[in-house]
């Protein structure tokens, strides 16, 4: 799986509130939900990212709430990837359960500039930055693999059900 | 091999002896969700065409977040809910009249060695009683709820002890956030935190439930307190039977270890917009505060309300002050003691069971260049209502005294 897009840059600790606000929660639609990603941070968010993007960020990347919509969001409003320094667990979950790849890059914030082109190698964690500059992150195996490869849990349990 | 108190309840719920960074399928005791995430935990199970339980009896479901709801959308989800509790016949479901998921999941249904998997961040709380406890996302909550399985990353376990006694007005959640502003917020990612404590009775459930709702905040996988006798005293006061206990091997092995004595912590502050942005609360005093929030699934307990009527006794809030007990049983032993009386007296707004404010929800919304200060588990930008209020969180003491002084105030100048 090699994904490839344009980065937009952020900082470490971005939460949950940040990603998308729990008044937009009593909604699971992706295309309202991507309108809102990142709305208290930048209200431009949704434009900058239509065209497809990969998100770099620093530390615990989605830390606070259980919302799966933070997942959906991003992915709705054009997020192809997120490499970040770390993840918050249940995030790194949510991101894979809907098919979003999350990969651990340590320094990435720091070895990754806005508005660089960067390819992702999603099972081997290699990533190429402007065609040159090659980083290796972690790869997504196992579990979350077969997840991510089913397009998200929903078909992943139904593949694994009839299988059973 | 001696085991931690997370390896040994990992191993039961594995059926195989696992170790950290082991990735494994577990068995689940509980799966558990509410309002909010709740009507999006029963739409992945109708689109994934499995609309059943794997035991009706191992699902609690509770409304908090919605309760009672603020609007149309959120009367239609709790509807929606309570049909799939009709046509399934779920047993322990809680409408909008009993109390915040995790305070119920405390009070009636979590045990030590439990693994309990719940769609919501703060279900960590239930590691107050020595139980595995995770928050999950609704798809993975949904798989949890048809299958009675989840899967696991082993975390690291990392052993605290908390010694000798906290001194008046300092509470569980000092404790918190004096972990918080020791390790920052990413240190105990993919870890579990396992506290022992010295002195069970000088650190109570309730102080306990604190501390283990916001080992989310620290990014812990899971926080627990070694069950001991208060952990037995609790359930058998609220449950009327002796929980089976599960402790850690002596000589198991952690990660790293630290200590923090109890004696020795002041009342602490997390200022905006970030949990371990700690300060003591002097670094903080004579801050003009808007509204304070006394409440929620991290501090909206009795002992809290003691704490807070104690400070507002004979007084009048000088902020506005909303006051909301977790749940029901605790709201009508807080009536009972006169706590409600004090606060209701002293200008409060007072209700029970919902988490309202504390995600910016209804009951309290934080308007644009507001200050809050309130016992709640997070103060990101945004949370509690517009993106540019701030919000101080504090133990039930500090926030008391704030109410009636108008400003953050040491509770200390209370004697």
């Amino acid at each position: 799986m090699i994904i490839e897009g344009k980065v937009l840059k952020f900082g470490d600790k971005i939460d949950t509130d940040i990603i998308i606000p729990a008044r937009h929660l009593k909604y699971t639609d992706p295309q309202y939900l991507a309108q809102h990603a990142m709305e208290p941070l930048d209200p431009e968010f949704y434009k900058k990212a239509s065209q497809g993007v990969i998100l770099v960020a620093g530390k615990v990347f989605g830390m606070g709430s259980s919302r799966e919509q933070a997942a959906i969001a991003l992915k709705a409003a054009g997020v192809r990837a997120v490499i970040a320094e770390s993840f918050a667990r249940i995030f790194f979950r949510n991101a894979i359960n809907n098919g979003l790849p999350a990969i651990i890059l340590p320094d990435a914030t720091k070895k990754i500039n806005q508005g660089d082109y960067v390819k992702v190698n999603v099972e081997t964690g290699e990533i190429i930055v402007n065609g040159n500059t090659i980083l290796k992150g972690k790869g997504i195996t196992g579990m979350p693999l077969e997840i991510l490869k089913a397009g998200g849990i929903l078909s992943f349990l139904k593949t694994t059900r009839s299988t059973n | 091999m001696s085991q931690t108190l997370t390896e040994k309840i990992l191993s039961r719920a594995a059926g195989k002896n696992v170790s950290p960074g082991d990735v494994t399928e577990i068995k689940v005791d509980i799966a558990a969700f509410h309002d909010l995430t709740g009507y999006h935990v029963i739409e992945v199970m109708e689109k994934a065409g499995m609309l059943k339980v794997f035991d009706k009896n191992k699902i609690v479901i509770a409304f908090d977040h919605l309760a009672p709801p603020p609007d149309v959308r959120s009367a239609e989800i709790q509807d929606q809910i309570r049909h799939f509790v009709k046509n399934l016949s779920i047993p322990n479901f809680h409408d909008i009249n009993v109390g915040i998921l995790h305070q119920l999941l405390l009070e009636k249904y979590a045990n030590p060695g439990y693994v309990i998997v719940a769609a919501d961040s703060h279900t960590t709380t239930s590691g107050a009683v020595g139980a595995f406890a995770q928050g999950l996302g609704a798809s993975d909550v949904a798989a949890a709820v048809i299958t009675g399985k989840t899967w696991v990353v082993v975390p690291e376990p990392f052993k605290i002890t908390l010694e000798s006694k906290p001194n008046k007005w300092v509470n569980g959640k000092d404790v918190a956030l004096k972990i918080l502003g020791d390790f920052k917020a990413d240190y105990f990612n993919g870890m579990s935190i396992e506290v022992f404590v010295r002195e069970p009775s000088a650190f109570p459930m309730d102080f306990r439930a604190t501390v283990s709702n916001m080992g989310i905040e620290m990014n812990a996988d899971a926080l627990m307190f070694v069950p001991d006798s208060e952990t037995v005293n609790y359930i058998k006061t609220m449950r009327g039977y002796e929980p089976p206990v599960i402790q850690p091997d002596s000589g198991a092995k952690y990660k790293d270890e630290y200590t923090i004595d109890l004696s020795k912590l002041e009342p602490l502050v997390a200022a905006p917009h970030s949990v371990d942005n700690v300060r003591t609360v002097g670094e903080v005093e004579g801050l003009e505060v808007d509204q304070v929030y006394i409440g929620s699934c991290t501090n909206g307990r009795l002992s809290d309300f003691e704490m807070a009527a104690k400070i507002m006794k004979g007084r009048r809030v000088k902020t506005r002050c909303i006051a909301i007990p977790a749940s029901y049983d605790l709201f009508k032993k807080a009536m009972e003691l006169g706590y409600i009386d004090t606060l209701v007296q002293a200008g409060c707004v007072v209700t029970y069971g919902t988490c309202g404010p504390c995600l910016g929800g209804h009951f309290g919304v934080a308007g644009p260049g507001e200050v809050m200060v309130s016992t709640s588990s997070r103060n990101f930008k945004g949370r509690m209502g517009s993106p540019d209020s701030k919000v101080y969180l504090a133990g039930p003491a500090v926030a008391a005294a704030t109410a009636v002084e108008g400003k953050i105030t040491d509770p200390r100048r209370f004697s």
